[in-house]
């Protein structure tokens, strides 16, 4: 009797899969990234963090775009080849189309960017959800549709410059004088720099503008899932497709405009690539970030059945995933490049087993919606 | 008599996607060129013609298929280590031919397939514990041999290219001397029988699709929905294998890092096209198959129409999407609907003249 009256008092507010999730993959990164910095060499400054964002910065961003399709109950493996076709397209543009005025030229290529990004959203979001075709295939049809044209694109481009007789084609080089400035446009950070050994110098740390993209994006998409109307349809969307429905929510609606979103994301990563790189190497661009992405926001805590998942663990997830790489990259005893990627391979399936057992001692695997998201007062 | 008619129409009507995108890829070429359906005897008896070639070349991706379809019906998702499973199903044939036995023989060429079937089927069971026992999603739990499997052939076969022009080997991906049919064809033939023939005498289609559409129902009724997950991963382990063997005999050697690149996607693709849910439950294995030659004869027809070889993918996607545009419910239940009203308009007024 005593049990029952001190009941409530006692009780304390339980976690949400979505929060126990996060919070796994940030313990996991903070785990990963304390080895990192005891073992390798190079990890204990400040520098290398900042780096790993720098350098992977559209990966952060279509982590944030998968997560948001897979919300909502989708896939979207477009995603790469987009950012391969953004690419290659704004390269050529911004060397083709001579722009005097160097910010003109700079906004153009955004807006080209997004747009390509649009496109793609458009055309699979209607197919999506007004069409009512499996995402799966319809973007799968989408990354072969971008890749194919990202390589006509180069192909074309080989040709021309052919005929203007130039040697040793490569891949196209941003050579737009605003788009350089920038690319070397970095936020210097004089007390998270180190000294260097050999002259006494300060090295500053560095933050480039694709990092500061990635940044916002993932605080402007999380804010979106979290206060917007249309973030929290996106959430019941994927959650329960029937009830979103009987509680008057435009499911096909809320679905077209999370692949709209995605879509744009993509675009916008193809920019901060090209930020980083001012190359488009038809080979190594975007190929397997959608599997990135899917993967880092799967440890982030995202499920690929929807309802359930949060951008802040996908950004984590993405940095457990890079820090991984750099780690086996980095690491003296592995040299072997095989075994690098075995390493990786059996690391990621550690975490994978790890997320569902830890998932399994609770709530005997069942999901249920974020706490903020139930209506009305919770029963018991 | 009725029955069987009904019957037979529902399995037309289930597959009509694939036989729809098939006829009218066929009557475009048929309107384009009419030589692309001529089929002569080589003069090594061989029979040689698009078609043929069509049929032949999608053994791989068909074998993977039926395999893939089982995987999706039964665990509502999908493998996407087939391709980098089977660079490891060829590094173990050709280590144990070459390393192993030395001498290449009918037996000794069974007994390799033997032995990379089995450890095909170990890595496919991980994957499957994965899934069943620890529920992760399919595609997370291949994740892991997706982004490893070519290396760990590449450790287990430590050369980059292994040669493997023995003749006999030769012959898995080509043709046997005397029979005008490439063995591929026979090898896919025969696995489907095979399969029909244990999923449909058995209760085994059943129990798939059951565990695919309500686990917890299938539990309930004695059905135990891990070794049937399992199941479905081992035979999709046995169709890998086979797909490996066939390629490394039709190029003579083994690529561990290119060999059957991208097939998942299409084995993905295949199932989706022959009708199947990619969600799981309901599945028809003949559809898949068919899918895998719609596939193959969309890229046989890019190609004669001497399309270049980088924006063949861009054409290819195109062609796609028109597929599964006409084949989405919502085109259907339109054109459904559309054919009903014409036919009632039909029928009505006959019936008007009729009274009159």
């Amino acid at each position: 009797m005593s049990q029952i009256l001190e009941a409530p008092r006692k009780k304390r507010e339980k976690m949400t899969n979505t929060m126990l999730l996060m919070t796994i993959s940030i313990v996991i990164f903070i785990a990963l990234y304390i080895y990192a910095v005891l073992n390798i060499q190079g990890f204990d400054k400040p520098e290398m963090f900042l780096n790993l964002i720098n350098e992977n910065a559209p990966i952060i961003i279509i982590a944030c775009s998968l997560t948001i399709v897979m919300i909502g109950g989708g896939i979207d493996i477009s995603v790469g080849g987009v950012i391969m076709l953004t690419v290659m397209s704004c390269a050529r543009f911004l060397n083709e189309n001579q722009i005097a005025d160097q910010t003109l030229g700079v906004i153009v290529t955004l807006l080209l960017a997004l747009g390509i990004g649009l496109a793609f959203g458009l055309l699979q979001g209607s197919l999506v959800s007004y069409l009512e075709i499996q995402p799966f295939i319809v973007t799968l049809a989408g990354m072969v549709l971008a890749k194919g044209v990202a390589s006509m694109l180069f192909e074309d481009w080989k040709v021309l410059q052919k005929a203007q007789g130039a040697r040793n084609i490569t891949n196209p080089k941003v050579l737009h004088e605003g788009f350089k400035a920038l690319k070397n446009l970095k936020i210097e950070i004089p007390w998270l720099g180190y000294i260097s050994p050999n002259n006494g110098k300060l090295i500053p740390a560095k933050i480039e503008i694709g990092a500061v993209i990635a940044v916002v994006v993932v605080i402007c998409v999380f804010l979106m899932l979290r206060y917007t109307k249309k973030g929290r349809h996106i959430y019941a969307v994927g959650g329960n497709q029937q009830s979103a429905m009987m509680l008057g929510i435009n499911v096909k609606r809320t679905r077209f405009f999370s692949y709209i979103m995605s879509g744009m994301l993509a675009g916008l990563a193809g920019f901060a690539y090209l930020i980083h790189d001012a190359s488009a190497n038809i080979t190594s661009v975007g190929v397997r970030y959608e599997m990135d992405a899917i993967a880092s926001s799967i440890i982030g805590g995202t499920l690929l059945t929807g309802g359930v998942g949060n951008v802040i663990g996908s950004f984590f997830g993405t940095m457990i995933l890079v820090t991984l790489k750099k780690v086996i990259k980095l690491d003296p005893a592995i040299k072997v490049s095989y075994i690098q990627e075995m390493a990786s391979g059996a690391m990621l399936g550690l975490f994978i087993v790890l997320q569902s057992i830890v998932l399994s001692t609770r709530g005997k695997g069942k999901m249920r919606l974020p706490e903020w998201l139930k209506f009305g007062k919770r029963t018991t | 008599m009725k029955n069987t008619l009904k019957k037979i129409a529902s399995s037309l009507n289930s597959l009509m996607i694939p036989l729809v995108a098939l006829f009218l890829l066929l009557l475009f070429n048929l309107f384009r060129d009419v030589s692309f359906f001529r089929i002569t005897l080589d003069d090594k008896g061989v029979l040689s013609g698009n078609l043929v070639s069509i049929i032949n070349s999608a053994s791989e991706l068909a074998i993977i298929g039926m395999g893939m379809t089982l995987v999706t019906a039964s665990c509502g998702g999908q493998d996407i280590s087939v391709g980098t499973v089977s660079a490891i199903a060829g590094a173990v044939f050709a280590k144990m031919l070459l390393k192993a036995f030395t001498v290449i023989t009918i037996p000794t060429i069974l007994l390799s397939v033997l032995v990379a079937i089995l450890v095909t089927i170990l890595f496919k069971l991980f994957n499957g514990v994965l899934v069943a026992v620890f529920r992760i999603q399919p595609m997370i739990a291949t994740l892991i041999l997706y982004s490893s499997g070519r290396s760990i052939a590449s450790w287990i076969i430590v050369d980059a290219t292994t040669k493997i022009e023995d003749p006999l080997v030769r012959y898995i991906g080509m043709t046997i001397p005397g029979s005008p049919i490439p063995t591929p064809i026979f090898i896919t033939a025969i696995m489907g029988l095979v399969l029909v023939l244990i999923f449909k005498l058995t209760n085994l289609s059943l129990y798939t699709q059951t565990v695919g559409i309500n686990q917890g129902a299938a539990r309930l009724n004695g059905i135990n929905p891990i070794v049937v997950k399992l199941l479905c991963f081992g035979v999709l382990g046995v169709c890998v294998t086979l797909a490996s063997v066939i390629q490394i005999g039709r190029i003579g050697s083994l690529t561990q890092n290119t060999m059957l690149a991208d097939i998942e996607m299409d084995a993905i693709l295949a199932v989706a096209i022959g009708g199947n849910s990619l969600g799981g439950g309901k599945f028809r294995i003949s559809g898949t198959v068919l899918g895998a030659y719609v596939i193959e004869t969309l890229m046989t027809t890019l190609r004669s129409m001497n399309v270049d070889t980088s924006s063949i993918k861009a054409y290819k996607a195109l062609a796609i999407i028109a597929v599964v545009v006409a084949g989405s419910p919502v085109i259907k239940a339109l054109a459904s609907n559309l054919w009903k009203k014409i036919r009632e308009q039909v029928f009505v007024g006959t019936s008007k003249e009729a009274i009159r």
